[in-house]
């Protein structure tokens, strides 16, 4: 052997270490959180961490159930805000309005997903919850608050997804639903859409997993009481929330009750993840 | 009765004509609302004076420096293994289980919420390894969080490369690593300069993960083991706890125009470099 194919062999194996390496990091990620958070979850048994409805880790009880409805409640609520307005963003820019406005538009929304998140809260904060207050009743800090905030935060998201998507679409499958003499808008909803579905999926998914996420926009305006909210107007705690709120602070069993919510919290996002991943793999293959 | 179809086309015309403009109008308020409270703070005296008082008065100058910091040495890690493990996938291998295995960890690994890596940068860096507090935690978490996007960018950009470059230098006898180092990376630089570019973006935008990994203190960081406060963490706690709002508002100004910049930047490199080329 040369000294040349020696080396060649020598900077194959440590490029492969390096690349190795890069995915260990999701491995000890995800072995760190578990080790530090599953023992307490065995001890005082799964059903009361994950239905437990009280919250008092000095008394040591760790009811995560609100958490876990208010992640939902607000996702949900960020759902019905960001898809509507996304998805008919993107159905107008790639299909209604003129090449050039897209061109311009396009590249301005995906900038915009650049805004730190707590930029967002703030702006939630300063604008938003009063006039929550005013207007609706309550405190203004609320499932409401945090739902809109998070549905324009995952805007950029659902638009840029979809537009490709809907763009990916060949221009043979319009022009025959043209020729057969459907408006522009029966080939979007009977042809365009059937076709994009998938990465359109794709893309609410990861908006999803965006919004489950999210932290400080939403610590600053959803109010934060471990409490199961009874009206879109209540104040109300996510699972991301717990943990950012009580880490600086906490510790012993206390601490180790926040690395549950992150266990948690780690499923739901790796199982959006895949989900999203397999959607927009089908999407690929057509 | 069935409306017209040419009734029900103009109809949601001007349902996606309202709603698209809802959503741009939305976004765009919300830059103008940061640029017409904060452009106004901003002065040479506030971004070369240390914040005093809390932050009610002076300026901003350490948390400048520390999250200069906290992002070069986030870059300084982050680049040379994402920048490898996109070598490895695109020129060192063909496609196999190992590919599959190394994309679908990255892919997740994007999707890991920031405040699961601030726990975890907490737990071993701040904790476990006894960094404390400090910018060595804080840069090392973020390197973590932003490895995905570099590898993601710079196999985007190598694949780029037409395949023809390499036919040619392997034709003059070169091994596959003195056509990666001569010829590949060369090219494919513009490219991974956009992933390493996106990346501090996200960086400097980024609190959940540098509250918990490099702490909050209000001073000039001194060494890799110093606790600081970065722009975005400051302006969180200015926001959070009513310090100042002329002072929040100036801070968020500064973060959004150098994020609004980076990724302008990004945006015409991507543009002119990869996407032309695919």
């Amino acid at each position: 052997m040369t000294r040349l194919e020696r080396n060649e062999r020598l900077i194959r194996l440590s490029l492969l270490m390096i690349a190795l390496s890069a995915i260990s990091v999701l491995v000890i990620i995800t072995l760190f959180i578990f080790e530090q958070g599953t023992p307490i979850m065995f001890k005082y048994g799964l059903k009361s961490f994950l239905l437990g409805r009280d919250w008092y880790p000095s008394e040591k009880s760790f009811g995560l159930f609100p958490m876990i409805i208010g992640s939902l409640m607000v996702t949900f609520g960020a759902l019905i805000i960001g898809v509507p307005l996304g998805l008919a963003s993107a159905i107008f820019l790639a299909e209604f309005s003129h090449r050039r406005l897209a061109r311009v538009l396009k590249p301005v929304i995906e900038l915009l997903a650049g805004i730190p998140s707590v930029v967002y809260g703030f702006i939630g904060l300063m604008f938003l919850v009063p006039l929550i207050r005013e207007k609706l009743g309550g405190p203004g800090l609320s499932v409401l608050a945090a739902s809109i905030i998070l549905g324009i935060m995952i805007l950029p998201t659902v638009i840029s997804i979809a537009i490709d998507s809907i763009r990916a679409v060949p221009d043979s499958f319009r022009e025959g639903s043209l020729a057969l003499g459907a408006t522009r808008w029966q080939t979007v909803r009977m042809v365009v859409l059937p076709a994009a579905r998938s990465g359109i999926i794709a893309g609410i998914i990861l908006g999803m997993g965006r919004a489950v996420g999210e932290t400080m926009a939403v610590i600053m305006i959803a109010g934060n009481a471990a409490d199961i909210p009874g009206s879109i107007l209540d104040p109300v705690r996510t699972l991301t929330a717990n943990i950012a709120l009580e880490m600086a602070y906490a510790s012993g069993e206390h601490r180790e009750a926040l690395f549950a919510t992150g266990v948690i919290l780690f499923v739901i996002i790796m199982i959006l993840n895949t989900i999203a991943n397999i959607t927009a793999a089908r999407q690929r293959k057509r | 009765m069935r409306t017209s179809p040419k009734v029900e086309q103009k109809f949601i015309q001007v349902v996606l004509y309202a709603f698209t403009s809802i959503a741009i109008i939305t976004l765009i308020f919300i830059l103008a609302v940061i640029f017409k409270n904060g452009i106004p703070q901003l002065s040479l005296e506030f971004l070369t004076r240390n914040p005093a008082d809390m932050g009610r008065e002076g300026g901003i100058l350490s948390t400048i420096v520390a999250t200069i910091s906290l992002t070069f040495i986030a870059l300084l890690v982050a680049t040379p293994l994402g920048v490898g493990t996109a070598i490895y996938l695109t020129e060192y291998t063909v496609e196999s289980r190992v590919t599959r295995i190394i994309r679908f960890g990255a892919e997740c690994l994007a999707g890991i919420p920031s405040i699961i890596f601030g726990l975890f940068g907490f737990i071993l860096f701040v904790n476990k390894l006894g960094f404390g507090w400090s910018i060595l935690s804080g840069g090392l978490t973020l390197a973590f969080m932003v490895l995905p996007t570099i590898i993601r960018t710079s196999e985007e950009a190598i694949k780029a490369v037409p395949h023809a470059y390499r036919l040619v230098s392997f034709s003059l006898g070169s091994t596959r690593w003195q056509s990666v180092t001569r010829v590949v990376l060369p090219s494919a630089l513009p490219g991974i300069v956009t992933g390493v570019i996106l990346s501090i973006g996200r960086s400097i935008g980024e609190t959940a993960v540098v509250i918990f990994t490099a702490g909050s203190a209000l001073r000039m960081p001194t060494s890799l083991f110093s606790s600081s406060r970065t722009m975005a963490v400051h302006f969180y706690i200015l926001a959070k706890e009513g310090v100042s709002m002329p002072k929040a508002y100036g801070t968020a100004a500064v973060l959004v125009i150098s994020i609004l910049i980076i990724n302008i930047v990004t945006y015409y490199l991507m543009e002119k470099y990869i996407r032309r080329k695919s």
